[in-house]
Order: C-alpha cells, then sequence, then structure tokens
C-alpha cells in the first residue's frame, strides 16, 4: 500500500474511533501518528493543533489536512482529508435514514426526547467550558456581550458577527501589545 | 440546482465557523430560516446524533444536514463543501506561512472572534431550549417539564468532577433510557 492508501486509512481509522471532534482527538491522532506510524513528533502535533485552531473550518480535520501536506504535498492533503470525513459521511447516511424511517416510532420518540434533554445539559457545559476559555479580559467581555444581544434580540446573521469582531479583534489586539510594549520599557 | 446552494452554503460555514464543531451550530440555525431543508426540531435532533456517532462534530452536523436538504448527494455534498475552504487555507499556510499562529493579525483576529462565537453558540444553545423544552399546545407554548427537570438533572451531575469526565456518549444513552423508561 502506498503512502496515500496509509494516509487515507490511518485518518479513517481515527474518524471511526474518535466521538466529538476537537480537542477529544488529540489522544488518538499522538497515538496513532506519533507512537504507531511515527509519521509526526509529539511537539509537531502540537503545532498543527495551533494552526488547525487558528484557520476557518473542523479543527480535527485541519489537522488531518495538515498532516497530509507535510507526508506526500497537496494529494495527501487532499487524501488525509476525504479519509478522515469518510467514516462520518457513511454511518451520518446510514442513521439519517433509519431516523426518517423510525421517527414516528413511539419507543424512538420517546428515546429522543430523552436525548434532547440531556444534549441541553451538555449544550451548557460547552458555552461555560468555552466562555472560559475565550473571555479573558473586558473587551472580550464586550464582544461576547454585544454579540448575544445582538443575535439574540435583533437576528444579526452569525458571517456578520465573525467579520465585525475579527476586525475590531485586530485593531484592539494592536492597542492591547502596544501598551504591553509601552509597559515593558 | 439545490446542489450549487448545498455548496455554497456550507462552503460559507466552513470559512465562518472558526473555531471548530460546536461554532457550525448557529450557522446551522440561520440554515433553518433561511430555508425548508429541516425544521429547528430536527436540528435538536441532528444535535444528539451527531454528538453520540464517531466523527468530528462538525462535519457529521454538515452531513446530517445535507442529507435533510438533498438526500445521500446533498450528505457527500455538504460535507466535502464544509471541508473545502480550510482544505485551500491549510495547503496555502503549509506552503507559504511559517509560524502563522504567530502572526500579529492572525492573534487579533481569534482576540475578537473567539468571544463572539461563543456569544452565538449561547444563542443557539436558548433557541435549542425553547424547542426541546417547551412544546405548544394550543397555541399556548408549555414548559415539558419531566425533559426539564431530566436537563437540570443531567447538568448538576455534569458538576461532579468524575462523572463530568465521562464520555458524552454515556450520557446521551443514559437519557434515551430515561425517555423510553419514563415515556417523556
Amino acid at each position: 500500500m502506498g503512502i496515500l492508501g496509509e494516509l487515507f486509512f490511518a485518518f479513517a481509522k481515527i474518524g471511526v474511533l474518535t466521538f466529538g471532534g476537537g480537542l477529544t482527538m488529540l489522544p488518538m491522532l499522538k497515538h496513532e501518528l506519533v507512537e504507531q506510524k511515527k509519521w509526526v513528533t509529539e511537539d509537531e502535533i502540537l503545532d498543527y493543533y495551533a494552526v488547525g485552531q487558528c484557520t476557518p473550518g473542523i479543527i480535527a480535520v485541519n489537522v488531518s489536512t495538515f498532516i497530509g501536506y507535510k507526508k506526500a504535498g497537496i494529494i495527501g492533503a487532499v487524501i488525509s482529508t476525504l479519509g478522515m470525513i469518510t467514516p462520518s459521511v457513511v454511518i451520518i447516511t446510514v442513521i439519517a435514514g433509519i431516523l426518517t424511517t423510525f421517527m414516528n416510532n413511539v419507543w424512538v420518540a420517546s428515546a429522543l426526547m430523552g436525548i434532547r434533554g440531556v444534549v441541553c445539559a451538555l449544550l451548557v457545559q460547552t458555552v461555560i467550558t468555552l466562555a472560559k476559555k475565550s473571555i479573558e479580559d473586558y473587551f472580550c467581555a464586550f464582544i461576547f456581550i454585544g454579540v448575544f444581544v445582538a443575535s439574540f434580540l435583533f437576528s444579526l446573521p452569525s458571517v456578520v458577527a465573525v467579520i465585525i469582531t475579527g476586525l475590531l479583534g485586530i485593531f484592539m489586539y494592536k492597542i492591547k501589545e502596544k501598551k504591553r510594549k509601552g509597559r515593558e520599557k | 440546482m439545490i446542489y450549487l446552494i448545498l455548496f455554497y452554503e456550507f462552503c460559507k460555514i466552513g470559512l465562518f465557523a472558526l473555531g471548530g464543531g460546536p461554532a457550525t451550530l448557529p450557522f446551522l440555525m440561520d440554515l433553518a430560516d433561511k430555508y425548508d431543508w429541516y425544521t429547528k426540531e430536527q436540528l435538536a435532533d441532528l444535535v444528539a446524533v451527531s454528538q453520540s456517532t464517531p466523527g468530528p462534530l462538525g462535519i457529521n452536523m454538515a452531513t446530517f444536514a445535507g442529507y435533510h436538504a438533498a438526500g445521500i448527494l446533498g450528505a457527500i455534498l455538504a460535507s466535502l463543501s464544509l471541508v473545502f475552504p480550510s482544505l485551500v487555507i491549510i495547503i496555502l499556510v503549509a506552503k507559504f506561512l511559517n509560524n502563522f499562529n504567530e502572526k500579529p493579525v492572525v492573534k487579533g483576529i481569534f482576540y475578537g472572534i473567539r468571544p463572539a462565537v461563543t456569544g452565538l453558540i449561547a444563542v443557539s444553545v436558548i433557541n435549542l431550549f425553547e424547542i426541546s423544552l417547551f412544546d405548544e399546545v394550543n397555541g399556548l407554548t408549555k414548559l415539558n417539564v419531566p425533559v426539564a427537570i431530566l436537563t437540570v438533572v443531567v447538568f448538576f451531575l455534569l458538576q461532579i468532577k468524575q462523572l463530568g469526565k465521562l464520555h458524552p456518549g454515556v450520557w446521551l444513552l443514559a437519557g434515551a433510557a430515561a425517555g423510553i423508561l419514563f415515556r417523556l
């Protein structure tokens, strides 16, 4: 099996064996790619994660794209990305097909009601974790509250919110850095 | 035509959903308002299924949404469109930019966007609350008390350290069991 086949199946395996994506995939990526395949070092994986978080899209997929590119160029990047998403696409398509058929079954409907209750609790937990990580000062708190109010009360489109706050972020970061440098002098 | 719209909408999500899986949720909410591909109730189930199946959350949600919009082809197209922008950007970054994530502009963008995305996700969660915990009976909105109690109980259990580390799938299974047991 050539390197492309190896890349595809390595990432497909990670896609099948991990739930949730993002940081939950880190231990699995380390195990497969650092310890088993020895394609990258642990430091490199952490670097790729840092980049994966600072580029648009799904973090775990971004990391697989990056490693694929490093191993086998553009084709490697494409194949690794496809490897990562193929299991999800197959599994979800099957489940979506089954669910649409059995949605009206009493048992399935009851189970889904219970699951919805749990999902609400899990999502509140996610928001709390994200808020702790992302709100680091008054500016961040201002952005959080501003976007929350604009989106909740005035249905501000998400894309507009991302563009405006990205620009504000560049501006405020410059000021913050200037202040920091001023203090160091 | 539907395929072109799917490609456009999911590329847009792939480009603007910074911060991974949960960040796609507000954009999927926007889509539910804009098109009749799926209702917000279905979106609530979609989130549940995506969390309890393998693979990255964002890809699972896009696949599911694409399936509702246009069947199997829609599912494949939606997930491919979602990863397309980041694929291009990562290749460019890997080729031309060293220390990309150390650049002041990149740091600045994320300094502003991270709290914004948290705010957007918080609003989506409130919307999901309305859908999951409230029923409409004869035009009046009524709290579904048993499901609400389940949510509160699970939330407090999650604050216990050992339980908080449990796999989300365990909680979702427990939720399904509770749903069947109490005929929610």
